[in-house]
């Protein structure tokens, strides 16, 4: 039987595998949140060539838009709390 | 060779488990939760790839040509809804631990009471 | 448990995960060898039936409507409860007032394009969502993302009334209650809950699918609010000022 992975398909598929990684051991949260877009990215071409459209532009506005405007805005918000408590106690 | 889908999706559910456990900062453990989440995307399409299959949207192609699983499709198009709204809670909990403890390290909050 | 018990404990965990893993791939069937009777079966029934092209938004909407009825109160329910979590009216209006303009023309420039490229193309996939790829989720996302620019480029007043002013919620409600509505609808006709009932029309068209657009509709409304609301939450919320003595005006 012929394989049945098209080398396209191997490939995008390597890179999810490499990016999944990446993204837990980026410990800081700001970079994180970067690097997870990238990952999002590699998902999304891996959905393409797995003949998915509609979840690729899901994924899409989802790590493009929803993931990082929250995961920023906890961001922003935590070290700003961090900060206040730094001038209140000083 | 035909296994090395699966075997991706594995990997990614392990290595975001791994994450989870070892974050030391809840922000992060809230994106390695969704790096667990998205091994899911990975092998339910996985599963419903077929081979020389097009996309199940029949505009532009042939009613009957030979397409992909639209169930497990439309399957993951839930989760990955699911997956925003469970980082949104998550995030909104952390923050509110954070307001409680003032740290974002997960270890820090056994001093909680109450 | 301290740390190193912790990890102590995961190893041999993922390694037997891994395991399992491994056991539960060697049953399935190898990549691309596709055995399962449904997808075949909506693959041919779907657009005959139901005339929307996109068989994946045909699934979501017809088919397996109800489990999208429920994935709908999830994100409902998400709102909510960051919602409970995070509002603080006090800390609100603080934020409120210190929140300063973006001051580069030319990010303001690019933001304002977006919002104008973010809207059309939102409402391309929400509208087309039962023809090409797109629908309600991936439009509805879209289109609050949009709608945030706004937020940066602009001044925090053009966003804040929207929030003010309560509207947001009752757009929330029509857009997670309508799709209860034409479930309900066809219960009142005689048939089971959520069952098709309009024309089909013809396929390829706006007007195919019978509820399966309006039910988009719906569910395109309710994820763009709800997303408007999950950021209005942290946003509004969590403004933090760069520059905390430009305060007032």
């Amino acid at each position: 039987m012929l394989a049945t992975l098209v080398p396209l398909q191997a490939v995008t598929f390597g890179l999810v595998a490499l990016g999944a990684p990446l993204v837990v051991l980026t410990r800081d949260p700001l970079r994180q949140a970067l690097v997870n877009g990238i990952y999002g990215i590699t998902l999304v071409c891996l959905f393409v060539v797995l003949q998915a459209p509609d979840v690729a532009l899901s994924m899409l506005v989802v790590s493009g838009i929803a993931y990082p405007l929250v995961i920023l805005a906890a961001i922003a918000r935590s070290r700003g709390e961090d900060r206040k408590k730094e001038r209140d106690g000083s | 060779m035909s296994y090395l889908p699966y075997a991706v999706a594995a990997w990614i559910c392990l290595v975001g488990i791994a994450g989870i456990a070892t974050s030391r900062n809840l922000i992060h453990l809230a994106i390695c939760l969704t790096v667990t989440q998205s091994s899911s995307y990975v092998l339910l399409l996985s599963v419903g790839y077929v081979k020389h299959g097009k996309a199940p949207i029949f505009k532009g192609i042939k009613l009957g040509t030979t397409a992909v699983d639209p169930v497990v499709q439309a399957l993951t198009l839930t989760d990955i809804v699911v997956s925003v709204t469970v980082v949104a809670l998550i995030l909104a909990l952390a923050l509110d631990a954070h307001r409680l403890s003032g740290t974002v390290d997960p270890d820090g909050l056994a001093d909680i009471k109450g | 448990m301290s740390r190193r018990v912790r990890i102590g404990i995961l190893t041999p965990t993922l390694l037997a995960l891994g395991a399992l893993f491994a056991w539960a791939i060697a049953g399935l069937p190898a990549f691309g060898d596709y055995r399962g009777p449904y997808g075949l079966v909506l693959n041919r029934v779907v657009v005959p039936l139901r005339h929307t092209t996109n068989v994946v938004m045909g699934t979501t909407f017809d088919v397996r409507g109800v489990d999208t009825m429920g994935e709908e109160f999830i994100l409902y329910a998400a709102v909510v409860g960051v919602t409970l979590l995070l509002r603080d009216e006090v800390r609100s209006r603080q934020a409120e007032r210190r929140t300063q303009r973006l001051r580069s023309d030319a990010v303001r420039l690019l933001g304002i394009v977006m919002i104008g490229g973010g809207l059309l193309v939102g409402l391309w996939l929400v509208s087309f969502g039962y023809i090409t790829p797109g629908g309600g989720f991936q439009g509805g996302v879209l289109l609050a993302g949009a709608v945030l620019l706004l937020y940066v480029v602009g001044n925090h007043r053009d966003y804040g009334p929207l929030r003010r002013q309560h509207a947001l919620d009752p757009l929330e409600a029509l857009g997670a209650g309508g799709y209860v509505v034409i479930g309900l609808a066809a219960l009142a006709s005689g048939t089971a809950f959520l069952t098709n009932l309009f024309g089909h029309g013809k396929a390829g068209t706006l007007l195919s699918g019978g509820s399966i657009p309006i039910l988009n509709w719906a569910s395109g409304i309710a994820v763009s609010v709800a997303m408007l609301l999950l950021f209005a939450e942290f946003l509004e919320t969590y403004v933090v000022p760069l520059e905390p003595e430009d305060s007032g005006s």
